[in-house]
């Protein structure tokens, strides 16, 4: 039977299913859960958990046991993920396959503890120094936070890259059933990369300072190639009723569940309303949105924010159809029937 | 013909980039030495700061990573906890250790963390041109204290061994120096009983090298170290500052 | 086929208990369940309160917009929630220390729920307990006769279930805690 789990609490036992071997954290609302959670099981397990003095503590321990090759992850909220861009943006630079979960509030500074959506930009645009990119995966329910935590790592291993969640506090706080239905990972493939000490071989290097004439301008080309490889083979959405719909809702996470709600009272006013939902952020699901934009074809964008996937999504429609947006910030949460009118004023 | 001294194992065939009269090559001669001698190369794995240091690992012959700013303690602690049989050690100077990384110091020492930190004090900040570091000395000339340290306006300098000896969980604090060869023997032997701890897994070890900047400093090599063994170490006093294995 | 279900209280109450074994019963149904509870500062003081919508269809939001349901343990959650329930919401309103009025609406079941869970069962913590019983019940007269509501979506054989999954690691508590589910669902007469 399915367990009534938080979805926190499902990302941990996702992560640890899939091997995990170290967690870092620092304590912030709406993440408690996760730090608790595995500061009981990764302990009973014999494996390693430290409460970090700081978010940008928690980050690097996570880019040193990563550096070793082994499955390490860090969690936070808004405020604490600003603190975590340094890590990040180093672990980018030098390739180190990581898990970063973001449980999302909102902001700006301290903001509150409420659910929010509005690291969006942060996330997918690289919220640190450089000209580097995440994956960024955005379950919308336990039964995904369970999901995405435990494949995260494959993803970061099999490109060398940080992998970030950006979940939300409601998404994170509520409990729904969960199977846990993966099996348990305890082999791991061997990485020819990672620091381990060099019994029998060559030292190894992991760095990202790169001074040497033209070998960060090299690194970058080398980096790029990989996004855009990560940008063909990783794209994840949702399509729902789209096929043949006028109206088509673009969201993620917290909000394509309430937009998906909102479709089907549309549907039953008789509106041919649809639900594009990116599970990748990043890569983002640009050339399926471009297909589907036709001048017939109206976008609606809606988010717990002000406005920032819009804008990507503007992008991929390029001026085919209108775009428009829908959203609350600073833990103010949509409801279906204020996209339903959102909608119907659309049609009209 | 026998030879008698050769490079360490643990060095690469590398030039140094350090600055001429620049203790760091000393000092990394004297962790590779005490490495070799200890047969932990190949289970080595060393975090750089950033820094002058930050291109140590051209220098040693065993596997290194990079740290983001004053972060080696946190990097270490990952490595470590997930690695415990391997062989960890941070190089780290004043600026990166006891300024923006003192929270990370203080809380990789305060949880005894089993590694070793190499820490070289040359009071100023050596890569960025010579800039006011926690430990620049009081009334010092540096880029950023153009009319010498004031306490008024920048405090005074801070003795990292004597804060974590108060820590209940470090275990071994020395302060030596390599301005002569008597105190290059011994700050080798600091090292080496600080990497043995290690290896004894007897917990959190640093081990605090005085060392000079004579570019930054703008002194010959020789005034520099003259500098070192008057006014430097008259601040920073050399010696034993905590052994825990030896009160118990 | 859809209820969305607020039950609030004073913390210690057991407030976000007795939301969990409402979704705990929606599951041991194979019903779709979300439960979000309240967090943070609210926590501490005031009231804390759990939101469980419970449908036979995919939830989109686990927030009550326009809830259909209220368990109400203190006065305060009262004054705070009456505003935001639908029309014939179904309300049970603990009369031990809340002071009977007249019906919010009319599907308003005034439920002496501390009383109940101190003389009946003999431990007052299980008022909480007590509640969900009285709710099914309240929840199964509104589908059947008075309001039309919906259909049955919630029945007490799954409830009673459901405390033996949530009580799965302290099985000493399972048979009085049973117990109070039936005495709140036996306290509501058709």
């Amino acid at each position: 039977m399915k367990k009534l789990v938080k979805g926190n609490v499902a990302l941990c036992e996702g992560a640890i299913t899939a091997g995990l071997h170290a967690y870092f954290g620092y304590p912030i609302t709406p993440q408690n859960e996760v730090p608790a959670y595995m500061s009981r099981k990764m302990v009973e397990l014999g494996r390693v958990f430290i409460q970090g003095e700081s978010e940008i503590a928690s980050a690097n321990m996570v880019l040193g046991a990563a550096v070793t090759g082994k499955r390490a992850m860090t969690s936070s909220s808004s405020p604490g993920m600003s603190l975590k861009q340094e890590a990040l943006s180093y672990m980018a630079g030098m390739e180190i396959p990581a898990l970063i979960v973001n449980v999302q509030r909102g902001g700006p500074g301290l903001g509150n503890i409420s659910g929010a959506q509005s690291d969006y930009f942060q996330a997918v645009k690289g919220g640190g120094h450089g000209d580097y990119r995440l994956i960024v995966l955005a379950p919308n329910c336990a039964q995904e936070m369970y999901e995405t935590a435990y494949d995260s790592f494959d993803l970061a291993e099999k490109y060398r890259t940080p992998v970030m969640i950006l979940s939300d506090g409601i998404v994170g706080q509520m409990m729904e059933p969960v199977e846990f239905n993966r099996p348990e990972i305890k082999e791991f493939a061997n990485k020819d990369w990672a620091l381990t000490g060099c019994m029998q071989r060559e030292p190894r290097s992991i760095k990202s300072l790169l001074m040497r004439e033209g070998s960060l301008e090299r690194h970058n080309i080398d980096l790029q190639e990989k996004y855009e490889i990560i940008s063909k083979n990783e794209v994840q959405y949702e399509s729902y009723l789209t096929d043949d719909a006028q109206i088509i809702i673009t969201a993620f996470g917290i909000a394509s569940r309430i937009s998906k709600s909102a479709v089907k009272l549309a549907r039953k006013n008789g509106i041919k309303a649809g639900l594009l939902r990116p599970k990748t952020l990043w890569p983002f699901p640009s050339k399926i949105i471009s297909e589907l934009a036709k001048p017939q074809t109206a976008f609606l964008c809606v988010e717990l924010n002000h406005g920032q996937m819009v804008e990507d999504v503007r992008l991929a429609v390029n001026g085919k159809s209108r775009v428009e947006f829908l959203g609350k910030g600073g833990g103010g949460i949509i409801n279906e029937i204020e996209i339903l009118e959102k909608i119907k004023k659309l049609v009209k | 013909m026998k030879k008698i001294l050769s490079r360490p194992e643990s060095l690469k065939d590398n030039q140094m980039h350090y600055c001429p009269g620049c203790g760091h090559g000393i000092i990394h001669r004297l962790v590779a030495e005490a490495i070799d001698e200890l047969g932990v190369r190949e289970k080595t794995i060393a975090v750089a700061p950033v820094g002058c240091a930050v291109f140590a690992y051209d220098y040693f012959n065993f596997d290194t990573t990079e740290a983001p700013h004053g972060r080696p303690p946190a990097v270490a602690t990952g490595i470590k906890r997930t690695n415990p049989d391997k062989f960890v050690f941070t190089y780290q100077g004043d600026g990166d250790i006891s300024a923006i990384g003192m929270s990370e110091t203080i809380h990789a020492a305060n949880r005894g963390e089993n590694i070793t930190i190499i820490f070289v004090n040359n009071a100023n900040y050596g890569m960025t041109g010579g800039q006011m570091a926690p430990t620049t000395l009081i009334g010092q000339v540096t880029e950023t204290t153009p009319f010498g340290r004031d306490p008024k306006r920048e405090g005074y300098p801070i003795h990292l061994c004597e804060l974590l000896s108060s820590l209940t969980a470090t275990t071994y604090l020395e302060r030596v120096s390599i301005y002569n060869p008597k105190n290059i023997i011994n700050a080798k032997r600091a090292i080496k009983k600080a990497f043995q701890y290690q290896i004894e897994g007897k917990g959190f070890s640093l081990i605090e090298v005085i060392s000079n900047c004579p570019v930054d400093w703008g002194m010959t090599p020789l005034d520099s170290i003259k500098w070192v063994e008057e006014k430097f170490i008259e601040e920073f006093k050399l010696g034993l500052i905590k052994d825990k294995t030896e009160q118990i | 086929m859809k209820h969305e279900i607020i039950v609030a209280g004073f913390g210690g109450q057991g407030v976000l208990l007795a939301g969990t074994l409402i979704a705990q019963a929606a599951i041991e149904q194979g019903l779709h369940t979300t439960w979000f509870p309240s967090y943070g500062a609210e926590m501490r003081g005031g009231t804390a309160n759990s939101t469980i919508v419970v449908s036979d269809e995919e939830i989109g939001s686990p927030l009550a917009f326009n809830a259909n349901a209220l368990i109400a343990l203190n006065e305060p959650s009262l004054n705070k929630f009456l505003p935001r329930m639908a029309k014939s919401a179904a309300i049970i309103v603990n009369s031990s220390i809340i002071a009977q009025t007249e019906k919010f609406t009319e599907n308003t079941y005034f439920v002496p729920l501390s009383e109940i869970a101190d003389k009946t069962i003999g431990n007052i913590k299980t008022a909480n307990m007590v509640s969900v019983g009285a709710l099914i019940k309240a929840l199964e007269l509104c589908a059947d006769h008075i309001c039309k509501m919906e259909n049955k979506i919630l029945n007490i054989n799954s409830a009673v279930k459901a405390v033996e999954t949530a009580f799965y690691a302290k099985p000493k508590l399972v048979d009085i805690n049973k117990k109070a589910v039936l005495a709140g669902y036996d306290f509501i007469e058709a």
